[in-house]
């Protein structure tokens, strides 16, 4: 039996709907196993990547490569386009400190900031491949699918660095175009996703 | 009365038995030409006091009315004025659309000492049609009425100089009054387009 209110469906099928749920309501879930990329389509396999919400949060859990020393890296597409080579905008800060404790500092991270349609870094360097090490953190957008404003986007994200370094990665920036966007992808700079999840959430309000 | 779905227990004596998160939406406000957004507790459902021990505010898109200007914030610590004393620091990260300039470092003209007149959050909007400032600004425990009340907010924003600026500030409105109140607005012109969420994040 459905609990409906107003025209609005509160409850069915042994859950509340996400629309009248709590605001942070979890859209998609993909778990990598040896993935070359990981990629979420609105319209595919139950993603939301549109006007439904107008913030989007990505939860980076316990993402592990397949090869050491290698960035984790998006890019991001529009309409049916597949090409994942939108102009991005990036600036990048990263507090470090090494286990030796004979490193430590903050540093503008040129190697995650650019002025390109290159994929865009979210861990440097990141994520050696011993058992115990691997990178996690969050990527906001907010309003992707708005046809006026240029797509703002956050990262906070963290990980052990090559070389037995704890980094704090925030970048920041903008995909540099008006045009709604439609998906995202993710994928290692070299080799696959050996392990991990990406978590996609939609707040709503 | 509960109510069952699908052989589901949804709600019973008086409370969930699912989740139904954490994070809960309590107010959007919607820029038009507005000369402020604010959010006072009682006033048009807005909850700003101790029923969240932490509250969340979210930006997005916001398109300022006059060029180079700056979204400050504003806290009520009683009365009717948003002038709660603030202190806080700033630093930012910046790069150029033209790529020709980029670095990271503390903001000490963005910074607050003990100052009545509002609290930079993004700086230096663009007016350009597809430019807006977005971010979050974390608000903790305004109910006290002990300690200060810490708030931290991080907002990327495209500089009316064609620059990518990411805004990283700390702070504290330095009083133990309770804050009711907090106020958004431009240095000097409209919030042309916008919005502002405010949530409140459950206790455990």
């Amino acid at each position: 039996m459905a609990v409906i209110s107003n025209t609005t469906t509160i409850i069915d099928a042994g859950a509340i709907s996400p629309a009248t749920a709590g605001s942070m309501n979890l859209i998609k879930s993909i778990t990598a196993s040896s993935s070359g990329t990981i990629t979420f389509t609105h319209g595919d396999n139950g993603v939301i990547f549109d006007g439904t919400y107008d913030v989007y949060v990505f939860k980076f859990i316990n993402l592990h490569p397949q090869n050491e020393n290698v960035d984790f890296h998006f890019q991001v597409d529009t309409g049916t386009n597949s090409n994942f080579n939108q102009p991005i905008v990036s600036g990048a800060t990263i507090p470090y400190h090494n286990e030796a404790d004979n490193a430590s500092g903050l540093d503008y991270g040129t190697d995650m900031s650019q002025v390109g349609t290159a994929f865009q870094g979210l861990l440097d360097n990141a994520s050696p491949t011993g058992n115990d090490s691997n990178g996690g953190g969050s990527l906001t957008f907010y309003s992707p699918s708005s046809d006026t404003f240029v797509k703002l986007f956050a990262a906070q994200m963290f990980g052990q660095g090559h070389g037995d370094y704890f980094a704090a990665y925030k970048t920041s920036g903008y995909v540099n175009t008006a045009t709604a966007l439609t998906k995202v992808r993710f994928k290692y700079a070299g080799g696959n996703i050996d392990s991990g999840e990406i978590k996609l959430y939609g707040v709503k309000g | 009365m509960a109510i069952i779905s699908n052989a589901t227990t949804i709600a019973d004596a008086g409370s969930f038995s699912v989740d139904i998160g954490d994070l809960v939406h309590i107010k959007t406000l919607t820029a038009s030409s507005s000369a402020n957004l604010t959010f006072l507790h009682g006033s048009s459902s807005v909850v700003l006091d101790g029923t969240y021990p932490i509250y969340k505010f979210e930006f997005i898109n916001l398109h300022a009315a006059t060029d180079n200007k700056d979204l400050l914030v504003k806290f009520r610590d009683g009365g009717t004025n948003y002038d709660a004393t603030c202190t806080t620091t700033m630093h930012s990260s910046r790069t150029k659309e033209s790529d020709d300039d980029a670095a990271i470092g503390y903001e000490g003209s963005q910074d607050e000492a003990q100052s009545t007149g509002g609290v930079k959050l993004s700086v230096g909007m663009g007016t350009g049609n597809d430019e807006c400032t977005s971010g979050e600004m974390w608000l903790f425990s305004p109910s006290s009425t002990t300690y200060a009340k810490h708030f931290l907010s991080h907002f990327p924003v495209i500089h009316h100089a064609e620059y990518l600026y990411n805004w990283y500030k700390g702070g504290y409105a330095n009083v133990t009054a309770a804050i009711d109140g907090v106020q958004f607005i431009m240095s000097s012109g409209n919030i042309d387009a916008g919005k502002i969420k405010l949530y409140g994040l459950k206790d455990s």
